[in-house]
Parts: C-alpha cells; sequence; structure tokens
C-alpha cells in the first residue's frame, strides 16, 4: 500500500490542475459565448492578411 | 432607417479607456447565421480606427473598440446599418449585471463541486470496495480523513448559495426549500467527521457533496435561461432605438437617445414621430394618436398647453414640448400610484416548492428525531441511535424535491423563448398555469398596434404598386400603413413629401399624388365604418381610395376560439370608446366587452372578478394598462406595449399575432403538471427509502445510489417535456426579423 503514498497525492495534483483550468477559463470570458467559437474556428479570415 | 443616418450624439453610451481608446457595446439586429458573424466583424474591421470588434453570437451583441480620433460611435452605427444590421448601442442594466456576476460565481461554485466529487468519489469506491475485501481500519481512516480534507473546504465553498439562501429565509421566518438542504449537509458532514475520528466504518462525505453538485447543476441551468432571457429582452428594448430631437440653447437641433433627455429638456416631435418623452407642448398644433397610452383609437388634436405622453403618435403637425417628470394630478400620476397598490396583492404569492418545503421540512425532522427517540427507547446505543437518525435526514435531503421544480422551469422556461414569449419574473411560470379567465384590452392586444390597409383587394394591382412605393418617401404614419405592404419597393426618385398634403413624383411622365383629397383631387370616398381613415391615389385619370384602419391580429378569432375551448373565460376591458368595441367583440364572439374604462375602473373590475374567486389573466399593451396588469394574477403584454406596461407584466411576446396567449398557457398549464408529477416521484422515492434509513440499513453506498437515482429520474421526467410540448401547432408565431422590426416600431421613410 506504500504506492498510495504517490498516487494520492498525484491524483490530488490531476484534479486541482484541472480546477484551476476550469477557473481560468471562467475567468478569461470562455462562457460568455457558447455558439460564436464554433463557427469562429472555420474562418480564415486571419490568414487572408 | 433615416433616423439611424442623421447624426445622432451617442456619447453617453461610449465608455473611453487609456491611450485615446473608446468602447461601445451594440445590441444587433438580424444576426440568424454563423457567417453574419464574419460579415459584421470584417466589416467592422475595414473602419479606419477600429482596434477591435468581436461579435457574441449567444446575446447578439457586438463590442466594438476604436482609436478616438479616428471615427465616432455614430458613423459606426452608420456603417452596420449600411450593411443592413440595424444596431443600437445600449448599457447593460444594473439588474443584468447582477445576473452576469451571479451566473459566473454559481459555475465557480460548481466546478469547485465537481472537483470534490470526483475526487471523493474515488476514495469512496475504494473504500466500499475494501469494505468487502482486505482493507485495513488504517488505510480507510487515512481515505477518510483526505476524503473530510477535500469535503469541508469544498462544500464551505459551494454550499454558499444554499447556506447564504437558507440564512436569509430563517431571518425573514419563512423557511425556504434551502434549509432542509443546508441541514442536511452540514449534518452528513459533521457526522462523517465524527466517525471519521471514532474510526467508524461509515462517512457520507461523498453524499453531501455529490448533492451539492447535482443542486448547484439545477441552479446554474436555470439562471443561465433566465440571463439568456433578460440578455434578449434586454437586445429588444435597446432596438427599439428611441430617438428624440433635442433643441439646444442656441436652437440647434441634436439627435439623442431618449435615455438621456431630461426634465426641462425642449424636443421637437415631427410629423410620424412617437412622442418620446412626457411633457408640455410649447408651440405648434397637430393630430395625436393616444392609442397607446388611453387605448382610444380616434385622433384628438393638441395645441400649445397641452399634455402629451411618451408613445402617443404625432401625426401631421411639428410639436415644441418641454419634457416633464409626472406631476402630481396627471394621468401618469394617477396611473403610477395605481401599479404601486395593485402590485401588492401578487407580491404574496408563494412558490409551489416553497409551500413543499413548508410542509417537509417538518414532517422530515420529525421523523429523525422520532428515528432518534424509538432507536434509543428500543435499548440501542445512543452512538448507533443518532447515526441512524442523522441517516434518515440524509436520505430525505431533497435531492429530488429542490430539483423536481427547477429542471421542469428551465424546459418550460426554453420552450417559452423558443415561442418568443420572454418571462419577465420567476414565479410567472407557476401562476400562468393557474389561469381560468381572460381579461384582453382592445387596442393594440386584440388589434395590431399599428393601422393597416384594409381594402387592398379591391384596388388595381398597378395602382397599389405605385401607391406603395410612393409611401416610401412619406413620414405620415397612414403612409407608413401603405408602404408596409410591400416593405421592400424602391421609392421614386425625386419624390417629394408636401406637408400636410402628401408624397408625389413624375413617373414615365405622368403626375403621381398620395395624399388627401383634394391634394389628389380626388372623388371623396364613403367609408365602409367610422373608424376608417382615407388616403387617396392619384395616377395621370386614375384614382383609388385606401382604407386605412386598426385590424384584428390575423389570428385573433382562431387564437380567441381555442382559448375558449381550453374552458377560458374571456372579456375585454378597453379605454376606447364603447362603440369601437362593440364590431371587434361581436367578430371575436365574446359577450362581455366593456369600453370607455379608465385605469381605475379597470382595477375595480378585476377585482371583482378576483373576488369571485377567478384567478385573471390580463393581456394589455397600454399606460392605462399597467395598473390592471400589475393587479391581475398574471398578466401578458405585446412587446409593443407602453414601457410601463411591459414592467408590469409577466411576461412579454414577440409576435404580430395572439396565439403566444394560447401558447403560454398551454406551455405553463403542462410545465406545471411535470412539477407535480416531479413532487410525487419525490415523495414516492421518500415513501420508499426513509423506511429502509430509519431501520438502519441505508449505508453511504446506498445513500449515495438512492439520492442520485432519484436525481435522474426527476431530471429525465422533466426533459420528457421537450418531446411533449409542441402544443399549439395553429401557426409558427416565432416572429420574423421583418416583423420584429415592425413591433418594435421602427420607421421607414
Amino acid at each position: 500500500m506504500n504506492v498510495l503514498i504517490y498516487l494520492v497525492p498525484l491524483a490530488l495534483a490531476l484534479g486541482i490542475t484541472a480546477l484551476f483550468a476550469f477557473m481560468w477559463s471562467l475567468k478569461s470570458g470562455q462562457y460568455e459565448d457558447s455558439e460564436g467559437p464554433a463557427h469562429r474556428i472555420l474562418s480564415d479570415e486571419d490568414v487572408k492578411k | 432607417m433615416s433616423d439611424l443616418r442623421e447624426a445622432i450624439d451617442f456619447s453617453s453610451f461610449v465608455r473611453t479607456a487609456e491611450a485615446g481608446r473608446a468602447s461601445m457595446d451594440l445590441a444587433i439586429d438580424g444576426v440568424d447565421c454563423a457567417a453574419c458573424m464574419e460579415d459584421i466583424e470584417g466589416s467592422m474591421r475595414a473602419v479606419p480606427g477600429i482596434v477591435s470588434a468581436r461579435l457574441n453570437l449567444t446575446t447578439h451583441r457586438l463590442r466594438l473598440i476604436w482609436d478616438g480620433d479616428k471615427t465616432n460611435a455614430s458613423d459606426l452605427v452608420t456603417a452596420l446599418a449600411k450593411g443592413g444590421y440595424r444596431a443600437y448601442p445600449f448599457e447593460q442594466s444594473r439588474v443584468e449585471q447582477e445576473e452576469a456576476r451571479r451566473t459566473q460565481w454559481l459555475l465557480k461554485c460548481f466546478g469547485v463541486a465537481g472537483f470534490a466529487a470526483m475526487n471523493i468519489m474515488l476514495l469512496s469506491v475504494s473504500v466500499w470496495s475494501g469494505n468487502v475485501t482486505d482493507m485495513t481500519p488504517e488505510t480507510r481512516d487515512f481515505f477518510h480523513w483526505l476524503s473530510a480534507l477535500i469535503a469541508l473546504p469544498a462544500a464551505a465553498y459551494a454550499g454558499q448559495p444554499f447556506f447564504r439562501s437558507a440564512l436569509a429565509s430563517m431571518r425573514a421566518g419563512k423557511l425556504n426549500m434551502d434549509f432542509p438542504i443546508s441541514l442536511g449537509i452540514l449534518l452528513a458532514l459533521a457526522m462523517s467527521v465524527v466517525e471519521t475520528a471514532l474510526h467508524g466504518a461509515e462517512a457520507y462525505f461523498d453524499s453531501a457533496i455529490m448533492l451539492l453538485l447535482f443542486l448547484l447543476t439545477g441552479r446554474y441551468l436555470d439562471q443561465a435561461m433566465r440571463k439568456r432571457t433578460r440578455a434578449a429582452a434586454g437586445n429588444l428594448a435597446a432596438l427599439k432605438g428611441e430617438i428624440a430631437q433635442r433643441l439646444g440653447e442656441d436652437g440647434a437641433l441634436v439627435a439623442v437617445p431618449v435615455s438621456v433627455l431630461k426634465e426641462g429638456d425642449h424636443i421637437l416631435v415631427r410629423p410620424g414621430d412617437r412622442v418620446p418623452a412626457d411633457g408640455i407642448v410649447l408651440s405648434g398644433t397637430s393630430e395625436m394618436d393616444t392609442s397607446l397610452v388611453t387605448g382610444e383609437t380616434m385622433r384628438a388634436r393638441v395645441g400649445s398647453g397641452a399634455r402629451v405622453y411618451a408613445g402617443s403618435m404625432n401625426f401631421d403637425g411639428a410639436l415644441t414640448v418641454a419634457v416633464t417628470a409626472a406631476g402630481e394630478g396627471t394621468m401618469l400620476d394617477e396611473v403610477a400610484r395605481l401599479v404601486e397598490k395593485a402590485g401588492e396583492a401578487r407580491s404574496r404569492y408563494r412558490r409551489l416548492a416553497d409551500r413543499a418545503a413548508r410542509v417537509y421540512a417538518p414532517v422530515v425532522h420529525v421523523t429523525a428525531a422520532a428515528t432518534l427517540v424509538v432507536w434509543l427507547l428500543m435499548g440501542a446505543g445512543f452512538h448507533h441511535s443518532i447515526i441512524v437518525a442523522i441517516s434518515v435526514l440524509i436520505i430525505t435531503c431533497p435531492c429530488a424535491l429542490a430539483l423536481a421544480v427547477p429542471a421542469v422551469q428551465v424546459v418550460a422556461a426554453g420552450h417559452l423563448f423558443r415561442a418568443g414569449i420572454y418571462l419577465n419574473s420567476a414565479d410567472a411560470l407557476e401562476r400562468l398555469a393557474e389561469i381560468d379567465t381572460v381579461v384582453f384590452d382592445k387596442t393594440g392586444t386584440l388589434t395590431l398596434p399599428d393601422p393597416n390597409v384594409v381594402n387592398a383587394s379591391d384596388i388595381a394591382p398597378d395602382l397599389l404598386a405605385l401607391a406603395t412605393r410612393l409611401a416610401q418617401s412619406s413620414r405620415h404614419p397612414l403612409a407608413h400603413a401603405v408602404a408596409r405592404l410591400a416593405p421592400r419597393a424602391l421609392p421614386f426618385e425625386g419624390a417629394e413629401e408636401v406637408a400636410g398634403a402628401g408624397v408625389r413624383a413624375t413617373v414615365d411622365g405622368v403626375d403621381v399624388r398620395l395624399g388627401s383629397a383634394a391634394f389628389c383631387a380626388a372623388d371623396a370616398h364613403a367609408p365602409s365604418s367610422a373608424d376608417v381613415s382615407l388616403i387617396y391615389l392619384r395616377y395621370g385619370a386614375r384614382q383609388a381610395a385606401i382604407e386605412i384602419r386598426q385590424s384584428l391580429r390575423a389570428d385573433a378569432r382562431a387564437t380567441i376560439a381555442l382559448l375558449r375551448a381550453r374552458g377560458l373565460d374571456m372579456r375585454i376591458f378597453s379605454g376606447d370608446r364603447p362603440e369601437a368595441v362593440a364590431p371587434i367583440a361581436a367578430q371575436l364572439d365574446i359577450d362581455l366587452a366593456e369600453g370607455g374604462m379608465n385605469p381605475a375602473q379597470k382595477i375595480v373590475a378585476i377585482e371583482a372578478l378576483r373576488d369571485q374567486g377567478r384567478k385573471v389573466l390580463m393581456v394589455g399593451d397600454g399606460i392605462n394598462d399597467a395598473p390592471a396588469l400589475a393587479a391581475a394574477y398574471a398578466s401578458l403584454s405585446p412587446i409593443t406595449a407602453a414601457d410601463l406596461a411591459q414592467a408590469q407584466a409577466d411576461a412579454v411576446f414577440l409576435s404580430d399575432r395572439l396565439i403566444p396567449v394560447a401558447q403560454a398557457l398551454d406551455i405553463t398549464r403542462q410545465s406545471r403538471a411535470l412539477m407535480r408529477q416531479n413532487l410525487m416521484l419525490a415523495v414516492l422515492y421518500n415513501a420508499f427509502a426513509v423506511p429502509l434509513a430509519m431501520a438502519g440499513y441505508v449505508t453511504p453506498l446506498i445513500a449515495a445510489a438512492a439520492m442520485s437515482g432519484s436525481s435522474i429520474i426527476v431530471t429525465l421526467n422533466a426533459l420528457r417535456m421537450r418531446g411533449v410540448a409542441r402544443p399549439t401547432q395553429v401557426e409558427r408565431s416565432v416572429a420574423s426579423p421583418a416583423s420584429l422590426a415592425l413591433a418594435a416600431g421602427e420607421r421607414r421613410a
């Protein structure tokens, strides 16, 4: 069961990383518009320039 | 759209930032595909001085940032209009900002609860399987402590929406559903910590956190729906784009948004404009159509010293008006006072979920206490008795009950949204479902808000085509009615408007005129009824008389018949003259129609109906309807209604048809039936789970399975509505952009 000493902190660290990623995405406004980005990726407006 | 081509002073909407940057938010009409997004953003980026243009495809709002020296707000709005998109700057209302903040907060709580639930479940599943195999008690304790370490801070953070609401309800002395929820979560956590400290085998950290996660999902969905509705309503309000012509000190005329008008400002109201603010006429005379204010369809003459109200339509003369606040003794003051008094009754309504909570909480708490006492009497130890009692509390924690109502609400609000019906208040859904009597206002509610041509089929098609093209060049409201017959008709080059007479143009060398009988040298035409207005057309030797009248909404008869088939009692209370109300009532087969009612009389009549034990739905649009809208059990307004009326209505519908009234009732009735079903399911679940818990058979594994199972069943049952709620398939009533533009009172010239 000694393996738990590595595995438990590892699992928690992964979870916390995911939580921070979620908080970051929330703060950067990624949930403000749930429809636009799906179409934006198809636009090559930025390539034309 | 001439209004948009004039330079309008939008400075009140522009925010300035450092380095000369300015920014502005605009509501955009006509965004119906993804290509529009590229189109709009592309055309904006082409304007020199634009730093960034970003369209939100969910809310249909555009944020522009530009270099303050190179371009200005007015030019940008004009550039958008040239691309075919009606845009209008707007400011987020305080309510909307508050909702946006709350949505973010709920999402954060949801994230934290989700993180905690996943990690604790990982540990719990290990413990559950370890308990039936060879896990050492030390490892189990270690896992329990780890769970506590995650669960306690997570619950302290993610539980805030419930704890705060429960505290508030405690202080108000009216327990709501959040009280048993909070109590259940806190007790589950406290017992689990004690059990862990005593090296016990059972801890309920997973149940508590999962409960939070489920409930937060419901709350978030509910909030997101409300935010979306509010944003759409905000856009509509902004897109009305009301503009006033303000006279400066130096006599210069500046076009400004109505929201910046102050008391004492002098404004010019041109023919064909709606009066933008209440005031007193300083100079000029004109005919006024006050149907949006009083419901009266007969036009009245106003001159200097007369009071005019926002929303009245100015017909033929230019007026200079001094803006005033609602003074004492004016009609508006009277209406505001009546509204305030009438609204008190409705605020006493108690929501279904809260009523359930009132019964539920004491029953649950008494059951738990009884369990404790019985186990003690049966000689079990105090420790074991209290564990069983608390497990009763946990298993009854109203997971399903708290999801039963919101889950249905979200689905129903989504349906209403797609049908073009926007809810103003959260409990309207429940109140609308209980309606048994419907009271309609006539003008602008049963009839269309703007007058329409009624004899188009009697006129030669080529003459009618000429008339519609010519009408494009006039600002007169009657000409607008003609122009609406063919919105895409091109105006004639060189057409000129003769004030107070009509418009004329030369087509292939022949003089064409549209206007009064004298202007067109036409033979007087006998109107088919008293409320018809006439406009004449002269084309060389040929002539025609066009009849214009406020006509019924296209599906009014069908909708009334549909409502009657649903067993609803219907009446008309109108502010218009009785002789104008009678023919409409006859057409719709409504026997109980009264005309000539003032706002106070409407309230008295509605209260009389209420005293008979009826639940009245008021459908109205005028300022004179506002008190009645507030007094009725539930209320609806068309989007063209006066602002004051809209503010009192439970829901606003977009369509130029009447069918949304029937749709609103159908959807809310269905949703109420589902809510009840869901509450029954929740009770059934408890009837099954509580005896088990009282007998002491509920382990954390069973608690977790039972709670998620019941939540999922309730949610699935709510989603069933997506399949059934295609209620009134009479005609699709989702407003097209064109009818929306009409409804929003767009002025074309």
